[in-house]
């Protein structure tokens, strides 16, 4: 009963933030760049729903485009973590020996930095920017992908099923990719998606402090940042993207239970 | 106990020393030439040779690693750009601040959290039970960074109870420290409040599941007795190792709430360093985080016998 529950409302919240996103691609009520001096920090009305900001621009718009920023940052870098984790950690566990023990070391010390941390270090290397941030948090993120996998592929690789497919002569690769791998999609789904969270708060983050989409480009990060000065006389920009954050992380979170709840069983039901 | 003492410390080296391979490479990654990126355009070449040379960057890659390695080996962090002070004390000096909000938020998180896991999960399925997990789902949702924001809206700017900018060390006046640093504290207690419960509450649904729990029981041992003596210290400890990485995951992202707050944490220096392009406090921020985070999580390792013992034997 209660993984529906999870499922139904975390569902419909990602749903709103993807729709969000999507239809922000195409149309906003307002410009979300347009500068308009004479409409200065308006509270919310029936033409501005959200109000505007310091410079007249309309925080439902903005806010609209920011969730566009953040979902497309956040599929990108999941897809690019996802991708070389997997490739990364089936090569450490089909080949074993040292080529595995190397690639551990490294992830090891990869995985002794803390997630944004190595982000953050790496946003130095690559610029604030766009492209950049996915970079940046997909490198931070393959370690833990690539450690999934390879444990995965370390339990499988040894069954029966795996040594009857060598048996009648299919190639190494082939019982790897055919049957091994696939056992690695329920936790690696399960990863991305509580992934695709962190991401999101580690982009907004990183744009709060300044390191991640630079301005005048909003993203819910760098428009709570923007909305310090202003926190007493215009409280409703500190307000709308903090909660579409929040929203969407909830969202996440609960789709991420309902998931493991139905891959891991146990937890599910007393 | 010995011998997982014994491995777990030799686990670290090669660790650590990746760290330091890690922290020196991205540093080198930069793009453009360092020299050039802190001395600004108009630096003449004489200049950009000595601070070359200062930071060794005249010599061959390797040669360059192993000497930074053995100056770090006696906590020489090197000099920063902006005001020529020695990395390490700066490092320390924030480091102070951050530790005490990071410390006391995981303290008082997990008195909290271990509690409320554990009641959940002994009501499984009540409305009780969907309440606390329900809360600590919401509150792992909420951003560090709008939390601090909200509550110094709240409490800083309209019922002006506390303090909005500002920070005394413990060091000059305990109680004044203690106001500016109440609110950053509540807000990262909150916050990891939701991630530990969710632990603590999973753990010990595994916990009250095993056949000995029932034995209790059975035995006729007070309900209390059962979740206090029984329950309580073997589900506490997976959730003994997830504080380990929350503890990191904290010095980690510490640069949202010292930035909300104005601290003058290590968060910020890294941040303020980043800014400012002054590489050797960055690289000695990066390589100090990474260390405290493997040393925390050995700490925590060596501290789970404590907890579990059958960990010491196998």
């Amino acid at each position: 009963m209660k993984w529906r529950a999870n499922t139904v409302i975390g569902g419909a919240l990602t749903a709103l933030a993807l729709g969000t996103a999507l239809t922000a691609a195409f149309w906003t009520p307002f410009d979300p760049l347009r500068v308009n001096l004479g409409a200065r920090l308006q509270p919310p009305s029936s033409l501005y729903w959200l109000g505007t900001d310091e410079f007249g621009r309309d925080v439902l718009s903005r806010v609209m485009a920011g969730a566009g920023t953040s979902v497309v940052v956040a599929l990108l870098t999941v897809a690019l973590a996802v991708s070389v984790g997997v490739v990364v950690g089936g090569v450490a566990g089909y080949l074993r020996g040292w080529t595995d023990r190397i690639i551990m070391a490294v992830n090891d010390a990869l995985l002794a930095f803390p997630g944004i941390l190595l982000a953050l270090a790496m946003m130095i290397v690559l610029g604030a920017n766009k492209s950049g941030l996915v970079l940046a948090l997909g490198l931070a993120y393959i370690p833990s992908v690539a450690r999934v996998v390879r444990g995965t592929v370390l339990s499988i690789r040894e069954k029966e099923y795996i040594e009857a497919s060598r048996v009648i002569g299919n190639s190494e690769l082939y019982s790897m990719v055919r049957h091994v791998l696939p056992n690695a999609v329920a936790p690696v789904a399960v990863l991305a998606t509580s992934m695709f969270g962190w991401v999101l708060l580690a982009e907004s983050a990183l744009s709060f402090l300044g390191l991640g989409v630079p301005p005048p480009a909003p993203t819910w990060g760098n428009m709570l940042a923007a909305s310090r000065p202003y926190m007493e006389t215009a409280a409703w920009l500190s307000i709308a993207p903090g909660v579409c954050i929040a929203l969407t992380l909830l969202g996440i979170n609960l789709l991420g239970d309902s998931l493991r709840d139905r891959l891991d069983p146990r937890m599910a039901h007393g | 106990m010995l011998g997982y003492l014994a491995r777990r410390l030799a686990m670290t080296i090669p660790t650590l020393l990746l760290v330091a391979v890690a922290v020196f490479t991205l540093v080198r990654l930069i793009p453009g030439d360092p020299v050039q990126v802190m001395l600004g355009d108009n630096a003449d070449a004489a200049q950009a040779a000595q601070l070359r040379a200062q930071l060794g960057l005249d010599e061959a890659f390797p040669l360059q690693f192993l000497h930074w390695l053995g100056k770090v080996a006696t906590g020489d962090l090197g000099h920063s750009i902006t005001n020529d002070l020695a990395v390490l004390p700066l490092i320390l000096e924030r480091f102070q601040v951050s530790a005490v909000i990071v410390l006391v938020a995981v303290a008082a998180a997990t008195c909290i959290a271990v509690p409320a896991g554990l009641i959940a999960a002994w009501k499984q399925n009540s409305a009780l039970d969907l309440a606390v997990i329900g809360s600590a789902t919401l509150l792992l949702s909420i951003p560090s960074f709008w939390l601090g924001l909200l509550l110094l809206l709240l409490f800083g700017l309209k019922l002006k109870w506390l303090p909005v900018i500002g920070y005394v060390p413990f060091s000059e006046n305990f109680w004044q420290a203690a106001v500016f640093m109440l609110l950053p504290i509540v807000t990262l207690t909150v916050l990891e409040i939701g991630v530990l419960t969710r632990m603590a509450r999973a753990a010990s649904i595994e916990v009250l599941r095993l056949e000995y729990v029932t034995h209790a029981r059975a035995k006729g041992v007070p309900e209390w007795l059962v979740l206090g003596r029984h329950v309580l210290p073997n589900a506490f400890a997976p959730t003994w190792t997830l504080i380990g990485l929350v503890l990191g995951h904290l010095l980690g992202g510490i640069a949202v709430i010292e930035t909300v707050f104005t601290l003058p944490g290590l968060g910020r220096l890294l941040v303020d360093s980043i800014f400012a392009r002054d590489y050797p406090v960055v690289q000695g921020c990066l390589l100090f985080t990474a260390v405290i985070y493997v040393v925390v999580n050995l700490i925590v390792d060596l501290c789970y016998p404590l907890f579990d013992p059958r960990v010491a034997v196998a």
